[in-house]
């Protein structure tokens, strides 16, 4: 017997939650917001989101045998990628760039920093910004919805924010119409009530803690209040949902601890509307996302919980 | 100022919820007969082990003292049964240290020695000469002799007393039956206590899943015969794991931080283990010292799991044995609870005091998944009780960093086992933490 009993440190039971686990509700919370997407933009929507994953995960898997690492793509983080990816660009895009964004995405963002949990910013949203710099004219061209039922040529118009900030010409949704996603957008930010619903998926399944999402979408409604603009044009318009919900709270790029959530949240919330109300863009949330990731390491040493029993002043 | 009773308990942070397998909760306790041969280490307590009082060819009779030491912290030890010291060897302890042990062979008579009566009691002093004197240590599982505990300096005044029988270890119920099948022993434990120390009031800490065991203690300590002054009290708990950590416990009875580094007199605090307390009144009323022990044998290997009491030194694999023996071939065994016990080498290790579960577990309930990168997702940083970042001290423990180690406060982990537990990683947050903390002791020496 005794050459064949197992001795190891303790804990010797584990919760049964694990990476692919976590991942896969977040599959299952963006699933919503996909089928809206299909809704909305077409059958081109679904081909985009199936580029998009098999780019990320085929990127994955290239990118660990090149640097002879174990395979990952089994934690499906990289479909989430993928997904996210699609999310974050007009339906009119060519289907090339979004694999140029996946490779991006995974190979540069993510495995290049050493991997899930390594990479200092958001891969979806890095290879969104780097996809606007390249192609500025195919990112800002927005599709009208329902433009597939239709055999017109004017079939595209303005963003909302764009219609706002720009004046661009094009009609202003209603607000119905924002909150169901009829609105022009990237392809998964559009409809509100289905972002939301995957929220609280995330949240009852304790995949994310409320903190994120629930001061990022707050500071922006306070400052929205105060600046005399719509609320509720301002948080259904643009990626706000999208971003609040499923990217600032990524694991890898926000603090792990409550006071370092809650300063991140605000923070991204605050430079969001800075960017909306004064910046030469019309939408901000994907900046300032990437712009408090990269601010992450301070505020966690700024935020540190102090530990049981010891005193409150720290020098 | 009086101290009043908290009516539900205080907030502490972190915990998690462990899965409540207490299969072994209603059924009553069977005793072992005395086995062939028992083992008994010189070190069962924290402290200094004892030296060997007997020697080899040595006729034992049961509740005999064969050891002891002249060290503060220190707890005698006394045969377990009666018959002949056939050898004294060095034998290897769960954690992997050697230390001497004394092993007897039955003779099959259970002859009690004449060093077993009733002490006598006439000042506070002789009441902590006689716990000393009976071997108790804390049988909560961390073993710290208690006559140290109740041993309080006169510059601390203690006005609490708080009875632990939260039991918040998954498969562990040994408290739980002891204080269903001795609750007159846990109350009058109690009032002796209470009475030596002078305390204000007594809480009784039961985790809310075993309304049973609030049931009866509360019928006890809640009668106004048995309770006239009501200074005992019954407080049912949250049930989530690690409740029945002493810091934490402290914190959810009474509102008080213990400071890092110190213990619960420094916050006018006793925290005494339920089967501890039952057994001091035992002690009292018979004067035999501590040679027997309930211990929780379960686990998915396990045939029959059940509460047995044995003596101890018996050999895990005879109590095993008399349970029914292995369902399934086991892959691993714990001394102890599966969130903090300890997995042994082999099944000839003897109970020692402070054990109170023996868990086995088969191959499939053994497996733990290979660790992967770690996510950031928080969730060691939620449940820690301490109020650390388990993820940063497994980094800087691997990296050997022992300035930061330091600095996010390292030694302030209980190792409780809830950040590894959560880790979706299934990173061995614990191991390296452990390891961490050798670190920083053995650096401090220098």
């Amino acid at each position: 017997m005794a050459d064949k009993l197992i001795v190891s440190s303790s804990p010797h039971i584990r919760s049964g939650v694990t990476t692919r686990k976590i991942m896969f509700d977040v599959i299952i919370a963006l699933t919503p917001a996909a089928i809206a997407s299909v809704i909305v933009f077409g059958p081109k929507a679904l081909l985009l989101i199936a580029l998009s994953i098999a780019s990320c995960v085929l990127s994955e898997y290239v990118c660990r045998k090149v640097m002879k690492r174990e395979n990952t793509i089994g934690d499906l983080s990289a479909v989430v990628t993928g997904i996210l990816i699609a999310f974050n660009v007009p339906v009119g895009v060519n289907p090339l760039i979004i694999i140029f964004g996946g490779v991006v995405a995974i190979v540069v963002v993510k495995q290049m920093f050493g991997g899930i949990g390594q990479n200092f910013v958001n891969p979806a949203l890095t290879a969104r910004i780097v996809l606007m710099s390249s192609f500025p004219s195919q990112m800002s061209t927005w599709n009208t919805p329902f433009y597939y039922l239709h055999n017109t040529d004017a079939i595209t118009t303005a963003s909302p924010l764009g219609i706002l900030k720009e004046g661009a010409s094009g009609t202003m949704p209603t607000l119905l119409n924002m909150f169901v996603g009829v609105r022009a957008g990237s392809l998964g930010e559009t409809c509100a009530v289905a972002l939301i619903l995957g929220g609280v998926y995330l949240v009852v399944r304790r995949v994310i803690s409320p903190v994120i999402p629930l001061c990022y979408i707050g500071t922006v409604a306070v400052i929205s209040l105060i600046a005399g603009r719509s609320v509720l044009f301002d948080l259904f318009a643009g990626g706000l949902l999208l971003g609040a919900i499923f990217m600032a709270t990524d694991y890898a790029t926000s603090p792990i601890n409550l006071k370092g959530k809650i300063v991140f949240a605000i923070g991204a919330g605050i430079i969001t509307m800075l960017i909306r109300i004064f910046g030469a863009l019309p939408e901000g949330v994907s900046f300032s996302i990437i712009l408090m990731n990269i601010l992450v390491p301070h505020i966690e040493r700024l935020t540190r919980p102090i530990a049981f029993g010891k005193e409150r002043v720290r020098k | 100022m009086e101290l009043i009773f908290p009516i539900k308990p205080f907030k502490t942070h972190g915990g998690t919820d462990v899965p409540h397998v207490k299969s072994t909760a209603q059924i009553e306790s069977a005793i072992l007969p005395p086995p062939a041969q028992v083992v008994l280490p010189m070190q069962q307590h924290v402290g200094a082990p004892c030296t060997p009082l007997v020697k080899v060819g040595d006729t034992v009779l049961v509740g005999q003292k064969i050891a002891d030491s002249s060290a503060f912290i220190s707890a005698p030890i006394h045969a377990s049964i009666s018959g002949k010291v056939s050898a004294i060897k060095k034998v290897m302890l769960p954690g992997g240290q050697y230390t001497d042990a004394i092993v007897i062979d039955s003779d099959g008579e259970m002859k009690i020695s004449p060093e077993v009566k009733p002490p006598v009691i006439n000042t506070p002093d002789d009441f902590t000469k006689a716990v000393r004197e009976s071997g108790l240590v804390g049988l909560g599982g961390a073993g710290f002799p208690t006559y140290v505990k109740l041993s309080v300096p006169k510059d601390k005044k203690i006005d609490t007393m708080i009875v632990n029988a939260a039991e918040c270890e998954p498969y562990i119920t040994a408290d739980n039956r002891e204080a269903i099948e001795n609750s007159w022993a846990v109350l009058s434990g109690i009032y002796a206590v209470l009475d030596l120390l002078k305390l204000e009031r007594v809480i009784i800490a039961v985790e809310d899943n075993k309304p049973d065991v609030i049931e009866v203690l509360r019928k006890i300590a809640d009668s106004k015969e048995n309770d006239p002054d009501d200074r005992v009290r019954i407080l049912p708990l949250h049930a989530r794991y690690p409740q029945g950590a002493e810091k934490v416990l402290v914190k959810s009875c009474t509102d008080r931080n213990i400071p890092m580094g110190k213990l619960p007199a420094d916050v006018g605090c006793l925290v005494m283990n339920v089967t501890s307390v039952a057994f001091i009144a035992k002690f009292l009323k018979t004067g035999m010292p501590l040679i027997t022990k309930r211990v929780t044998i379960d686990g998915s290997a396990i045939k029959n799991p059940q509460n047995v009491i044995v003596p101890i030194g018996t050999k895990i694999a005879d109590v095993i044995a008399f349970t029914g023996g292995y369902k399934s071939e086991p892959k691993k065994i714990l001394m102890g609870g599966p969130m903090m016990g300890l997995a042994i080498a082999n099944d000839s290790l003897p109970i020692l005091k402070q054990n109170n579960g023996i868990i086995a577990f088969d191959e499939q309930e053994a497996h733990l998944n290979e660790p992967s990168s770690c996510i950031r997702c928080g969730r060691c940083v939620e449940g820690c009780p301490m109020n650390l970042i388990p993820s940063k001290l497994e980094q800087f423990s691997n990296a050997k960093n022992l300035e930061s180690l330091e600095d996010f406060d390292v030694m302030d982990c209980m190792e409780c086992g809830t950040c590894s537990f959560n880790c979706p990683a299934g990173r061995p947050l614990v191991q390296a933490i452990r390891l961490g903390k050798g670190l920083v002791k053995a650096g401090g020496k220098k």
